[in-house]
């Protein structure tokens, strides 16, 4: 896509970094602004819902007297949710704010997308643990049992997130209905994907349909090596997610040639 | 050196596929000033667009052996939610310059004072204008690309571009679009006349405007 114009491929990289990390200052500067305030609203919005989840189940803990790690179930489903949710929103209709940018050769649409994912992933990813460390601080949770599934997980989330962003973005390229569409479609996501349960605990012909979704898969991952397999019994098939995340990621690039080549058209 | 051969860009429009250009051929050499003259609509920023390679053609090829800026159009190729200092550290990291030595020269070229702090979509037209001129000026290019130049601004504002322009960089390659006859005129040694997607290239600066004076509009 990128017109080489026979400049070696470790310069055209240079080139890319270079511009990545330009839209990446510009984009913080747009969204936090100057006095750093609007950057803590990256922690305190998922803190507010952890907190309040938190609080309803220990109302509801001292009438059944369960024992589960309510905290740490919290964060890592909304986090997830964030994960795909948030980069998909951000990616959404980007290239029109950014349009006059693109008047600079080396800064291409998909650098726009890229700068954005990055953000939006770093952003998700910075307060997942500092709110992980947090809690575990104030003994509300317990550092994980197995980091090494955590990271997995999470890194399959957010190439899930990625990939959805890239598809779902350049397809809100194509017509205004994607945006209207995708609000909707969500908040219906945001139940089923496991933020608020494990797959363990549906019925075995609602955890087929359930396990369609593929960031399930990802989750489950990650909250098996939160809780280890003692205490929760994890449901996943990470060559599935693997499968779908590469496919919304053929797609996504695909569909980017396209917004190139019908940017600039007004 | 520049070279396009056999460029052709379609739009798709409502109306069906759109031939904005149609088969052109160009070659831009060092030092060289061309001017291109061309009604409203005619393609001329679309060409100019697509030598700088913000756009890629449908099919046809560009080669570029020298560096070439972005088109000069003095209004876009800026972000309304920066401030001034902001856009101009933008452009410096796109192109791997530094900044803070072009901080000076984009103060003193823009004379916007305080407001270079300021977001840009708090300027008016003109601040707006010498504020991308200035930062225009900022990187260094062996072509430059200009569209519209003479399109805002007052006088003051234009013999400062002028000497910028014409005078510190006499020694560049540029490709100059405009409508005005004039402008081309004082500036360029070779004019090409776009009309109705065909650009046809002339030696002879007045034979070129005769022909535009005959292009239907």
């Amino acid at each position: 896509m990128q017109k080489t114009n026979g400049i070696p491929l470790s310069h055209s990289f240079s080139i890319q970094r270079r511009v990545i990390g330009a839209l990446l200052m510009r984009e913080i500067l747009t969204r936090y602004g100057r006095n750093n305030i609007g950057f803590l609203w990256l922690f305190v919005e998922p803190m507010i819902f952890t907190i309040g989840v938190t609080a309803l189940w220990s109302v509801v803990k001292s009438m059944h007297n369960y024992h589960f790690p309510i905290t740490a179930f919290a964060v890592t489903g909304y986090s997830s949710v964030l994960m795909w949710r948030n980069t998909v929103s951000y990616v959404n209709h980007s290239i029109k704010p950014n349009l006059s940018l693109l008047f600079h050769r080396n800064v291409r649409v998909i650098d726009v997308y890229f700068s954005r994912i990055l953000l939006e992933i770093t952003g998700v990813t910075i307060s997942f643990v500092a709110l992980c460390t947090l809690f575990s601080v104030i003994g509300w949770m317990w550092l994980p049992v197995d980091m090494f599934k955590v990271i997995g997980g999470w890194i399959m989330l957010a190439w899930f997130g990625a990939s959805l962003a890239l598809a779902v973005g350049t397809l809100s390229e194509r017509s205004e209905l994607v945006e209207k569409i995708w609000h909707p479609v969500s908040y219906l996501l945001f139940p089923l994907s496991g933020a608020a349960f494990m797959v363990d605990w549906l019925p075995p012909a609602a955890q087929k349909i359930i396990l369609l979704l593929p960031m399930v898969h990802g989750l489950e991952l990650m909250r098996e090596g939160f809780f280890g397999t003692n205490v929760v019994r994890a449901h996943y098939d990470i060559s599935y997610m693997a499968v779908v995340c590469l496919c919304l990621t053929f797609i996504g690039l695909a569909w980017t040639k396209e917004v190139v080549r019908n940017v600039g058209q007004e | 050196m520049i070279f396009l051969e056999n460029v052709v860009k379609r739009y798709n429009t409502r109306g069906g596929e759109r031939t904005v250009l149609d088969c052109i051929s160009l070659r831009v050499g060092k030092h060289e000033k061309l001017g291109i003259l061309g009604r409203n609509g005619a393609g001329k920023s679309t060409l100019i667009r697509l030598v700088s390679g913000a756009e890629l053609p449908t099919c046809g090829s560009i080669r570029r052996e020298m560096s070439v800026s972005w088109p000069l159009a003095f209004s876009s190729a800026f972000q309304g939610s920066l401030t001034g200092l902001d856009n101009l550290r933008f452009i410096c990291r796109v192109y791997g310059v530094t900044t803070e030595d072009k901080i000076g020269a984009v103060e003193e070229f823009s004379e916007l004072g305080s407001y270079l702090y300021e977001p840009v979509k708090a300027y008016s037209s003109g601040m707006r204008a010498r504020l991308a001129f200035a930062i225009s000026m900022a990187v260094e290019f062996d072509c430059f690309l200009i569209d519209e130049v003479i399109a805002v601004g007052d006088a003051r504002f234009h013999d400062k571009c002028h000497v910028e322009l014409f005078e510190k960089r006499v020694d560049r390659a540029m490709i100059i679009v405009s409508h005005s006859p004039a402008y081309i005129r004082a500036h360029c040694d070779r004019v090409a006349v776009l009309s109705e997607g065909r650009l046809v290239s002339f030696d002879d600066i007045d034979e070129a405007f005769d022909h535009y004076a005959e292009c239907p509009v």
